[in-house]
């Protein structure tokens, strides 16, 4: 009842009920090429968008959402209980202020939210694609996003933001489309994944493709991988926490739960690991989980030459972020970024956010986060030159 | 009332600076100076300060700032990306390594502004001649366990390493707890500011 009426007052102060809407595009002969030279269509998108779009079309901001994020950034759907996953950001009066900007935020391409991936069905066969998806890239969903702007009719955006995953896709939204950006808010995220970066993510592949359930991918309409899915999201959910963030989350505290083997004592945070695996396998796709990772550890924004020479000659003006207890995306990754701008002489500012929720901050400092972009962005809606 | 040491020391530096120029300020604090700079001469600025506080600070005046330590901060620039690097007392304070600092931010811009507290004021002359006590002046107003300051040098001394090491004083201003002083700065000033270059004296 309790739970009831604050849900009711949440919904008055911020947007309320929104949809996610579809754009399908790259409908056969007119595919999408790819970065792995495979032509590829039709292409459905899942996006949603907040606030109005102003006359001039000066005010639409692009966010980019994390590894297993979706379209619905902000706002209730209806019947759910939780709002979208930067509802903390964006919305009346909050830092993407749906007020005076129009925030548009789509899923990824090989994602499972709706978006064209490897559970989409294909069309040449009427089964879901899985391993016959094509391998995508950062750049092909960035790609995907620039066929979504042109359709809503944006040739430039205000400010082109996300964290992690999303982070890299901004880097590449600079690098690929710069005269499309008028400036970028860069969170918590890395020019190119480090060999440690790379490695939890090869644990979490490891443990799907050992799944017997996983099939060689083909396992729609029978049992998903769901033990593979849920070990990796374990290993995933340890490196977005910090070592302090969990000893005061947990502690060492056991919760009652120990399981019915010898080495079933039930740690708090066993069962928090344990849970937030399960709960993963009902909302994502194995297959998903294995193309994106892909992606994001073959992703370079520098390609093979500098970071620096990629970023020269760019007008944008950027803000980078990172979290001193976030060690799967350190600090000096962010500092690389900001090293680049320097050297390219492109106007930035960098805050290394005080916090100890390791790389989950990112979702949770909103306060710090909220004041650094709210001036930000009128200093660039405001279109001074400082 | 108090007259404004610290505000008519910006106007000095916002004097010496061209308009339309670009600056970069090490260890800029709550970017006051930087703004000024912004309104009053239109500069393209940048700024690198350390503390949380004043980062957010400057975020909120609409600055380019960057959390970075000042004696990490010049290396990346190329050659004369910037019109003016100026140290407004945190020569002093803030750098581990004046010699490599100054010498870099020469490098990364046509002329360097320093500005710090002269150790030589004859306040602090007293204290140490006569009571044998660390001195404690308007400009150096800390205890030897509270001070900020990790150096300690007088208006001679900067003139002294400038001359060592071939470096061009182009402007000098100085200040007294009551306003700027032409007379025996190295005696009388409080604080002090030096425009300086690379630059080939004439002749």
């Amino acid at each position: 009842m309790v739970r009831h009426i604050v849900e009711e007052a949440e919904l008055e102060n911020g947007l309320g009920i929104v949809e996610t809407r579809y754009f399908t595009f790259a409908s056969p002969p007119n595919e999408l090429i790819l970065d792995c030279g495979e032509r590829f269509g039709p292409i459905t998108v899942a996006y949603e968008t907040y606030g109005v779009l102003d006359e001039d079309r000066s005010n639409a901001i692009l966010v980019l959402h994390a590894f297993s994020g979706d379209a619905h950034a902000a706002g209730w759907h209806e019947g759910e209980s939780k709002p979208g996953w930067w509802d903390d950001m964006i919305g009346p009066g909050k830092a993407f202020d749906t007020d005076r900007y129009f925030v548009i935020c789509s899923n990824v391409l090989g994602g499972c939210k709706g978006t064209t991936g490897p559970s989409s069905p294909n069309p040449a066969t009427g089964k879901p694609y899985g391993i016959d998806f094509p391998p995508v890239t950062i750049p092909d969903m960035v790609r995907v996003q620039s066929r979504l702007l042109d359709y809503l009719g944006i040739d430039r955006l205000l400010t082109v933001t996300g964290g992690s995953m999303g982070g890299q896709q901004v880097l590449e939204w600079l690098v690929s489309y710069p005269r499309r950006v008028r400036s970028a808010i860069v969170i918590a995220t890395a020019a190119r994944h480090s060999p440690q970066q790379i490695a939890f993510n090869e644990v979490g592949r490891q443990a799907i493709l050992a799944d017997p359930d996983w099939q060689n991918g083909q396992y729609y309409g029978g049992e998903p991988p769901a033990r593979g899915l849920s070990v990796a999201r374990m290993v995933g959910h340890i490196t977005y926490m910090s070592d302090k963030s969990m000893a005061e989350k947990f502690g060492r505290r056991t919760g009652g739960n120990g399981k019915a083997h010898p080495f079933g004592t039930g740690f708090e945070v066993e069962d928090y690991l344990h849970y937030k695996g399960l709960s993963f396998v009902d909302r994502f796709d194995a297959n998903s989980y294995l193309y994106i990772t892909r992606a994001i550890d073959d992703y370079d924004a520098a390609r093979d030459g500098s970071l620096a020479d990629a970023f020269r000659g760019l007008k944008a003006r950027i803000l980078v972020l990172s979290f001193k207890s976030d060690w799967l995306y350190p600090s000096y990754q962010s500092l690389e970024i900001v090293r680049a701008c320097k050297i390219a002489g492109v106007d930035v500012t960098y805050c290394e956010i005080n916090s100890t929720y390791g790389h989950d901050a990112f979702l949770l400092e909103v306060d710090e986060e909220t004041t650094l972009v709210t001036h930000f962005l009128r200093k660039v809606f405001g279109g001074d030159r400082t | 009332m108090k007259h404004d040491i610290r505000g008519a020391a910006h106007s000095t530096i916002i004097d010496w600076v061209e308009p339309d120029s670009s600056v970069l300020e090490l260890g800029c604090g709550g970017g006051e100076l930087l703004s000024r700079l912004v309104t009053e001469r239109s500069v393209k600025a940048q700024g690198i300060e350390i503390d949380d506080a004043s980062i957010y600070l400057c975020v909120q005046k609409g600055l380019n700032v960057l959390q970075e330590q000042v004696d990490a901060a010049l290396r990346d620039y190329s050659d004369k990306t910037f019109d003016f690097t100026i140290f407004d007392q945190s020569l002093q304070r803030v750098v581990r390594q004046p010699d490599v600092v100054l010498e870099e931010a020469l490098s990364v811009s046509r002329k360097t502004i320093v500005g710090f507290s002269n150790f030589a004021h004859y306040r602090a002359r007293y204290q140490i001649f006569f009571k044998g006590r660390t001195p404690v002046t308007a400009s150096l107003p800390y205890e030897w366990h509270d001070t900020p300051n990790l150096h300690f040098l007088s208006v001679a001394d900067f003139r002294g390493y400038c001359d060592s090491r071939n470096i061009l004083i182009e402007k000098a201003a100085f200040f007294t707890g009551s306003g700027p002083t032409r007379w025996w700065p190295n005696l009388m000033a409080l604080t002090g500011f030096f425009q300086i270059s690379r630059g080939i004296p004439a002749g």
